[in-house]
């Protein structure tokens, strides 16, 4: 009775921890990570738009929470994470590794400087979000598919 | 041996027929505008609308090198790889072109020599344009800087490289032009500017509606609009009719200009460059395009 108490925990907690062993593999990092962008590049463009009301404290912490996701960001693409978990991961990533690399380092840079920069007021805030958020596309025009 | 010379004719007639059939069929004196009538100021908007910076300018070009139109990218399809021609005014492009040669080239398929041209380059498209706007593209594209040059042949597999075999390929699926989404009767002004700039200039079919035959065919106008294999072997072209498209129409607009979507997602792929032509248009063509965009039947399927 107590054995087979011992083999439900065993299976119950089997149930919980596969599932996340599976969120912290790279690709679903590298998911996680980017809807972080997501939710930030969203959070200055409403900024921008006048959707919400501009924070000067808020827009920094954009920043250098981006600059934070492309710190991390090349690093979760090692050669056994190109198919699975509906990855939209483009070969060209595997194929040219030097351009991607050049891309996520421009990010890196891009984020990293507008971190430093005082972006106090909306307008300067516009034109570094600008230059960051260029980033996005470049980068997706080359080495992202999208699934449909 | 009667038999024979019966059979011989019965050939000849067949070889003949074919080739009269397959023969380049230029468009009508009427149908196009008269010399010099083109304005180069108009024609920009054309050309942005037109997306053709995306195959004749240099690959990844930025800022004034999109006006520079030498031959662009290799277009790699099934088919093989295709070579965007020179199109800037230098004689090894534009140079020695009339507006007549410009014009069967843009909407009937047919070169300067009067080959046929592969349907790479989006003609059954741009055969909606109006004759004006064909003028206005004609003298803005003469007003370009030159560029020395001429692109490199296609590299086509059999039986794609039988240049004859085109002429076959539009008796079959190049149709005729004119308006290809049903729109209610009362569809309003910027619903039909949409129309035009979607399904002449804009050439958005090309890729988001699947073809028949295999990708080989025509577009298949019952699913128009519904999303398509990408034409570059990889991914999907998502469905942009209001069955898979919800977002709202300054949404769409604001899509165009800015390449986030209302998520800020951001554009990707081969959708950036067209996005970044749009972005050039001015406020109401985009608008125009979005409203159109939301009065087509959804179709929910485009495989």
């Amino acid at each position: 009775m107590r054995h087979s108490r011992l083999i439900a925990a065993a299976f119950v907690a089997t149930l919980f921890t596969v599932p996340t062993f599976a969120q912290g593999g790279p690709i679903e990092q590298r998911q996680a990570l980017m809807k972080l962008n997501g939710r930030d590049a969203k959070a200055g463009g409403d900024m921008l738009k006048g959707a919400a009301p501009f924070n000067a404290a808020k827009a920094k912490a954009i920043f250098i929470s981006m600059n934070d996701v492309a710190n991390k960001y090349g690093a979760l693409f090692p050669a056994n994470s190109k198919t699975g978990f509906e990855t939209e991961a483009a070969p060209a990533i595997w194929e040219k590794p030097a351009e991607f690399k050049a891309a996520v380092a421009k990010f890196q840079a891009d984020t990293s400087a507008a971190m430093k920069i005082d972006v106090s007021t909306q307008a300067a805030f516009g034109q570094q979000f600008g230059k960051v958020t260029a980033n996005c596309k470049s980068c997706h025009e080359s080495f992202r598919i999208k699934k449909d | 041996m009667k038999a024979l010379t019966r059979l011989f004719i019965a050939i000849l007639l067949a070889g003949g027929a074919a080739l009269l059939l397959t023969r380049p069929k230029p468009l009508e004196a009427t149908a196009i505008a008269p010399d010099s009538s083109g304005v180069s100021a108009r024609g920009e908007r054309i050309f942005w609308a037109g997306g053709c910076a995306s195959c004749h300018a240099a690959t990844k070009a930025k800022g004034a090198d999109r006006l520079k139109l030498g031959g662009g990218a290799p277009l790699e399809t099934p088919f093989g790889t295709f070579h965007a021609p020179n199109i800037s005014p230098h004689i090894d492009g534009l140079g020695g072109w009339t507006l007549a040669e410009f014009a069967n080239a843009m909407q009937r398929g047919i070169g300067k020599s009067g080959r046929h041209l592969y349907p790479a380059f989006p003609y059954t498209s741009y055969a909606n344009m109006t004759p004006g706007d064909i003028a206005d593209l004609y003298a803005w594209l003469k007003s370009l800087p030159p560029v020395a040059g001429k692109a490199s042949e296609n590299q086509l597999s059999f039986p794609y490289n039988i240049r004859l075999g085109i002429g076959a390929w539009k008796l079959a699926f190049a149709g005729t032009p004119g308006p290809i989404a049903p729109l209610p009767a009362n569809a309003s002004e910027a619903v039909r500017r949409g129309q035009y700039l979607v399904e002449g200039p804009g050439h958005c079919g090309q890729c988001h509606t699947p073809r028949t035959q295999n990708g080989a065919g025509k577009l298949d106008t019952t699913k128009w609009l519904a999303g398509a294999a990408n034409p570059d072997g990889k991914g999907r072209i998502p469905n942009i009719t209001p069955a898979a498209l919800k977002w709202t129409a300054p949404e769409i607009a604001d899509y165009l200009a800015t390449g986030f979507t209302p998520e800020y997602d951001s554009v990707g792929g081969t959708m950036v460059e067209v996005q970044e032509n749009m972005a050039k248009l001015p406020l109401e063509d985009r608008a125009a395009i979005a409203a159109y965009l939301k009065a087509i039947p959804a179709v929910t399927s485009g495989k």
